[in-house]
């Protein structure tokens, strides 16, 4: 028995709960950042293995836009970060409590 | 061959994966993550999906993490005085996730029906670049319209975005 689905669907999710843990213990925006991309990229894993193991190419289709709204995600959001860092001086989030209270 | 080849691709991306999360270094964690990201288009090639395999490293490792690397040295932030987490979210975390990956594991036994066939016995459409033309310039013409509005919109966002306002107070 070779590798199968559920090795990758296995990898997809263990690589989904990092990046879950990643956003949820970091304090740099940055870092959370790239985790939140680390979580898009684990989605297209068990994408292209879904679209693999079933035959069909809708998955992969999908990837493309998942590729595109996460470049598009990425500029946007950098970008409000370095608006943020210009007005407060800083990006670690225990800072950023203009909310709080 | 293929089986050695995804274990080695999968510890890759796994462990890369760690890396960008453990790193004290937000350059080091860009560099993980790039890392991280080779072996999934390592992963996309064993599965037959060569395009996406060239693509994730174009947009991803080309775009997306020369982005990240540029702006954490256009704000300088090396890092390292401070500690990246504390003790008690990390442990929070991992319980979270470590349920997160039993659900996600326990739905996929449960509702099982994953004994797919082989691999070598389903053809691989996701390899002929001719299905992707195909499904993009017919079933999927609107979705790739209005992906292209959305990059336009994101971009004028980003313009804006970056803008100087005079006379907007601070928060605080």
């Amino acid at each position: 028995m070779g590798v199968g689905l559920t090795e990758y669907l296995t990898v997809a999710a263990v690589v989904f709960a990092i990046g879950f843990v990643g956003v949820l213990v970091r304090k740099n925006t940055l870092v959370i950042y790239m985790c939140l991309e680390l979580m898009l990229v684990a989605s297209t894993i068990a994408f292209v293995a879904f679209s693999r193991f079933n035959g069909t190419m809708e998955g992969n289709v999908f990837v493309f836009f998942i590729l595109t709204v996460a470049a598009a995600e990425v500029a946007v959001g950098l970008a409000i970060i370095v608006a943020l860092f210009r007005r407060r001086q800083t990006v670690q989030v225990e800072e950023l409590n203009a909310l709080k209270n | 061959m293929a089986d050695i080849l995804f274990h080695l691709f999968a510890f890759l991306t796994i462990g890369s994966s760690v890396a960008v999360v453990y790193n004290h270094n937000a350059v080091n964690s860009a560099l993980a993550f790039l890392v991280g990201l080779i072996g999934v288009s390592g992963l996309f090639v064993l599965l037959d999906s060569f395009l996406l395999a060239v693509l994730m490293v174009l947009v991803y490792a080309g775009a997306v993490v020369a982005l990240f690397l540029f702006i954490i040295m256009l704000l300088d932030m090396q890092g390292g005085e401070r500690k990246p987490f504390s003790k008690a979210t990390a442990v929070a975390a991992l319980i979270g996730a470590a349920l997160l990956t039993v659900c996600t594991m326990t739905l996929i036994r449960k509702f099982g029906g994953l004994e797919t066939a082989e691999m070598g016995s389903i053809l691989p459409v996701g390899a002929n670049l001719k299905h992707y033309a195909d499904l993009l310039f017919t079933t999927y013409l609107l979705p790739v319209q209005v992906v292209g509005f959305l990059l336009l919109i994101a971009m004028l966002g980003v313009i804006v975005l970056s803008k100087k306002f005079a006379g907007l107070e601070d928060v605080k």
